[in-house]
């Protein structure tokens, strides 16, 4: 192959550097790896954000009847913490590791719909930008105004205009929706890509697992986000025209808001928590040595878990009151809900087992969310014995059980997946030994901050409460909560220090620096703009592994 | 599956054009989007506590909907005209269905001023007002964002940009009209007909 | 003269109350003491115990593989053998799960049914628990009763079996009512009426909290069951029927209570005060706490409360009047009557 002259890259090289230049380059761009990391970029700040928001709650709570923030205060750091969480931390990370590594897992040169992308990051963005500005801007009747203060789920007729006077709920509202925008149009990308740029040879059946889960979290963006949508409307419609969707003075229906979220609001745990799925799926098996086990019962398992994912949503209304028919209904399709789920854990472990395990940075993150997300499994399980649930729904046990989900397993999946793309989208290593600080402390941290809050639980403690009184029992569980909210906190600097110091000197990684067997390790680390100089061809699931192993290649027994 | 090592490569390498996926993926988030406001419609029908109430307030509307039905038919007969290149056949089929679609809009605009100036019932009435105006709207925001794409096709056209050129992408603009149609179905069974 | 009988009052009502209620501040949903807290207590240790085997063999099989099969220093580059799965076991590990789902399904629907579908006896004591932000009325429509925060109720033991049927309103937002020792959480909804019993076979003060937030201040709607045997709650009953208690001393103080702002929200039985926006207070000082459980009904705290809610119970729907100390004085030394 001759060499091919780019005169337009040397005369860029020649010329100085323009810092509006690169700038403009990075905002106009299309291109799904720069965009990917503009979606990472940003989620990583809004998690320091919310992070910090998590660090004042937790110190408000330390001791009974303390007064670091007052009750106004409070709740709007629990919404802004929660909404930031879930709609501007999870989302946009699914975003930015789909835009960025899909394409190059599936050989292709960029995503199906370009620009579109990039009106998605952008949109998002705003959205983020204009939930945050309530803190400026949203001044009401008696200055009641400021961030929102309704919970992340907003359940009605609190927000109704009687009882949320101001505008900060609309803030809420508006920079939800607008956000969400911008999550349904990459999820309409990744199908679209997923689909129809498929390099050579790759059928649905040789795609990678991380591929596989991020589409079917895509199908499941595109039908879950619309009910947010649609009740979100009905409550701008409800405060400003009047109208009377959730407006019990007039008939309208304060639990129809719930079925409406909670319809969004179930397969939207299940879509954030597949990033990390997506992430263990791919490393466990590099850092075992082993092809996954069961790779089709991987696939079917993924897809069972996003039909069912759609039927369970009342088990958060459980103690709202509805028939006991509706109640073991729901209760039956939550327990079926983890029988797929479970089928990933053990597939998982039959990874492991029989392998040569190497615990660089990412697998340790992998082992850990394996242990974190077969309790949070677990407790989602007697979550879904709907009489237990009557007493630990509304309670410390769900915070508890949801914060295992997303900081113990959907973070650690995050972290993993951190550690083990970051040499190749920028070409250096992360340090092990920080990252080995980085992992047990907040391995310590999150246990001792969310282990204790079962026990709060069962003892009585409801959940969004400002403040306790002594003599509840609540004390010595809070104190410890909250320490190891401290040690989670320092973690984080440990991965900020190892990020920054990697970008600045960090040692070179090469094209395949952790011996891996999928597509995106065969080019250069960054990648270039195009990805592949010549469009990849796949004969297994595991190209890499074939031309490797000549002798012994995958396409023999798949 | 197996295959033995003189069988490499697979001849013919297919897959579905993005355009298509792309589209069919909006038309079923947009069905997800749709589907709670004709829930939200199903579930109040007889819980306003105050009038006005369907029956007496609301007329079939009969000359909007062989209309914009109709205008699935036109936009069918502009399509196959493209296709075989009969551009004045195009242009008349294609004006015809944006000519329906307008009717169709007109029409609503006349009951929803009826509605609200003779018969009193707005957004605010009642839940009634609430489901009705915010269902209906919905659609109706759907055809005025179909009749500016199909605006847009039918300007380019006269202008003279060659639009046999993009067959591929007046089709999927098709097919989102055919879906605002098939989505009238639904609300005006709903609406006029179930929640009567 | 009236501030002593009114201090000797107050001391005898505390001498005769504390002796009934033991307080229950620790709550605990394993500690049960009412039948649906009993039967949802069980069904969970049960989930537990099956949560716990199913942790314990999983966790215990990955934690042996990560240490049997970690890559040793001095181990070959030799890739280990190259397994893509087994049928056989995707079959096994998918058909046990589902058989003890199925068990769960079971147990769980069985209590779902008896705890939903129980039916009130004949003799069964019904009230209507009404949802504030941040305060619960107790009304006992039967009884003629209408009080706040405080909800008494008669013991039910095996000898008097007597359960009380609550039926849950809200005239606001959507709040819970969740006592966890007597029975799980049953929401507390703006048009809906909802329903949930107990028969506490242990006399007692039970705390618990309202479980959906509904506000600012709802960290501080608690509730306080009170369960007191037959002879006491009939004795509750009788005292909270009759209207307010007439004290000739504290007149002129009525007159000033009569002719400030409290009377546009409260209601004192058989006076001019007939607002419904507050808690009802003409048998205010039968009650051990004020401000829904917050503080200690003692004549120092009733002061502080009525002369700055906010300072207490910040964004609470009581407004700080600005009394004058005079006024101030005159409302508390009539409320301190109201037995």
């Amino acid at each position: 192959m001759a060499t091919v002259d780019y005169p337009l890259e040397k005369s860029r090289r020649q010329r100085e550097f323009s810092l509006s230049e690169a700038l403009y380059s990075w905002v106009a761009t299309v291109d799904h790896k720069r965009l990917g990391l503009m979606y990472m970029t940003s989620a990583i700040i809004f998690f320091l954000i919310a992070g910090v928001m998590a660090m004042v709650i937790r110190a408000q709570l330390i001791v009974p009847e303390n007064h670091v923030v007052g009750p106004q205060t409070f709740n709007r750091l629990f919404t802004m913490h929660g909404t930031t969480m879930v709609f501007l931390v999870g989302m946009p990370i699914i975003a930015g590791m789909s835009n960025y590594l899909i394409p190059l897992m599936i050989g292709a040169r960029d995503m199906a719909f370009p620009r579109l992308n990039a009106f998605g990051y952008w949109i998002f963005l705003f959205g983020g930008i204009l939930l945050y500005f309530s803190y400026l801007g949203a001044n009401g009747l008696f200055g009641a105004g400021s961030a929102p203060d309704v919970g992340w789920f907003a359940y009605a007729p609190l927000t109704e205009r009687a009882f949320s006077r101001g505008t900060s709920t609309d803030y809420w509202i508006l920079g939800i929706l607008v956000s969400g925008i911008g999550s349904i149009v990459s999820a309409i990308n990744v199908i679209a890509t997923t689909l129809s740029m498929r390099c050579k040879g790759m059928k649905l059946s040789r795609m990678p697992l991380f591929v596989w889960v991020m589409v079917v979290d895509a199908w499941m963006v595109i039908l879950a986000l619309p009910p947010l949508t649609a009740g979100q409307v009905m409550l701008l419609f409800d405060r400003y025209l009047g109208a009377n969707f959730f407006n019990t003075q007039a008939g309208g229906s304060a639990v129809l808001w719930q079925h409406f979220f909670w319809i969004f609001g179930h397969p939207e745990v299940y879509i954030l928590i597949f990033p990390a799925f997506a992430t263990v799926s791919e490393v466990v098996p590099v850092f075992s040595r082993k092809p996954i086990f069961g790779r089709q019962a991987m696939v079917g398992a993924v897809v069972a878990i996003g039909f069912i994912s759609f039927g369970v949503w009342a088990h958060h209304m459980f103690a709202v009151g509805m028939a006991p028919i509706s109640n073991i209904f729901f209760a039956t399709a939550s327990f079926l809900v983890a029988v797929p789920t479970g089928v990933k854990i053990f597939n998982w472990l039959a990874t492991i087992w029989g392998g040569k395990i190497r615990f660089a940075t990412p697998m340790l993150f992998c082992v850990a969310f394996i242990f974190q997300f077969l309790i949070a499994g677990l407790t989602g399980v007697m979550l879904a014995v709907t009489p237990f649930d009557w007493q630990l729904t509304d309670s410390y046990f769900v915070v508890a059980h949801f914060h295992y989900t997303l900081t113990g397993s959907f973070l650690f999946g995050v972290f993993a997946a951190i550690y083990y793309w970051f040499p190749k989208a920028t070409g250096k290593m992360l340090s092990e030994t920080i990252g080995k600080w980085h992992f047990w402390l907040l391995v310590i941290g999150f246990h001792l901050t969310f282990d204790p809050q079962h026990i709060l639980g069962i003892l009585g403690m409801p959940r969004r409460v400002y403040t306790y009184a002594p003599g509840r029992g609540w004390e010595p569980w809070n104190m410890i909560s909250s320490i190891g909210a401290a040690i989670q906190a320092i973690a984080i600097i440990c991965f900020a220090w190892n990020v920054i110091r990697a970008l600045i000197k960090g040692e070179r990684a090469g094209d395949d620096p952790w011996d891996a067997w999928t597509l995106e390790w065969t080019t250069t680390s960054p990648p270039p703009e195009y990805n592949y100089e010549t469009d990849p061809e796949v004969r297994s699931s595991r190209p890499l592994w074939d031309l490797k192993h000549p002798e012994d290649p995958d396409w023999k027994y798949e | 599956m197996a295959s033995s090592a003189t069988q490499l490569v697979e001849t013919e390498w297919k897959l579905p054009d993005r355009g298509t996926v792309g589209i069919i993926s909006l038309i079923l988030t947009e069905i997800s989007l749709f589907s709670i406001f004709v829930i939200a419609y199903l579930f109040y029908i007889g819980k306003s506590l105050t009038g006005p109430f369907p029956k007496d307030v609301l007329e079939f509307p009969v000359l909007a909907t062989i209309c914009l039905l109709s205008s699935s038919g036109t936009i069918v007969f502009a399509e196959h005209a493209l296709k075989h290149r009969k551009m004045a056949m195009f242009k008349m089929w294609w004006a015809v269905t944006i000519v329906l679609g307008l009717v169709f809009l007109y029409e609503t605009g006349v009951e929803w001023h009826d509605l609200i100036y003779d018969k009193h019932l707005t957004i605010a009435t009642n839940v009634f007002g609430s489901t009705f105006y915010s269902l209906v709207g919905l659609h109706a925001t759907h055809v005025i964002v179909g009749m500016t794409f199909l605006l847009i096709v039918f300007i380019v056209t006269m202008r003279g940009f060659p639009i046999h050129t993009q067959i591929r992408r007046v089709t999927f603009l098709s097919w989102y009209w055919h879906f605002v149609d098939a989505v009238w179905v639904v609300v005006f069974t709903v609406v006029y007909i179930v929640g009567r | 003269m009236t501030r002593r009988l009114a201090v000797l009052t107050v001391v005898c009502a505390e001498l005769v109350f504390a002796g009934t209620a033991g307080d229950h501040p620790i709550e605990n949903i394993f500690r049960p003491l009412s039948t649906p807290a009993h039967e949802i207590s069980d069904v969970s240790f049960l989930a537990v115990i099956i949560c716990a085997v199913i942790f314990s063999v999983v966790a215990g099989l990955l934690t042996y593989a990560i240490i049997r099969y970690r890559r040793r220093p001095g181990d070959s580059d030799a890739e280990p053998p190259q397994v893509y799965g087994s049928n056989q076991i995707e079959a096994a590990w998918t058909v046990i799960p589902l058989l003890i789902v199925f068990v769960l399904i079971m147990v769980s629907a069985r209590v779902i049914a008896s705890v939903q579908n129980a039916k009130p006896p004949a003799n069964a004591l019904h009230a209507t628990v009404v949802g504030h932000q941040w305060w619960w009325e107790f009304r006992y429509p039967s009884l003629g009763i209408v009080t706040a925060n405080e909800l008494h109720v008669p013991l039910s033991d095996t000898a008097h079996p007597q359960p009380t049927f609550l039926k849950l309103e809200s005239v606001d937002v959507a709040h819970s009512f969740w006592v966890p020792r007597l029975n799980g959480k049953t929401d507390v909804i703006p048009n809906r009426a909802n329903d949930m019993w107990i028969d506490p076979h242990e006399a007692g003060d039970f705390i618990g909290n309202c479980a959906e937030y509904c506000g600012t201040q709802h960290a501080n709607m608690l509730i306080h069951v009170i369960v007191q045997p037959k002879p006491d709650f009939e004795r509750w009953v009788a005292e909270q029927q009759l209207p307010a208690v007439e004290d000739p001393s504290v007149a002129a103080d009525k007159q000033a209570f009569l002719s400030v702002s409290c009377v546009n929200c409260h209601t004192v039985k058989g006076t001019s005060a007939s607002g419904v926006f507050g808690p009802d207070l003409t048998h205010l000082m039968s009650r051990k706490y004020l401000a829904s459980g917050v503080l200690s009904n003692t004549p120092e705290n009733l002061r502080a409360w009525i002369k700055d809610p906010q300072a207490i119970k910040p964004g609470c729907l009581m407004p700080a009047m600005h009394l004058t100390d005079n006024e101030l004085d005159s409302v508390v030394a009539y409320l301190r009557t109201l037995k």
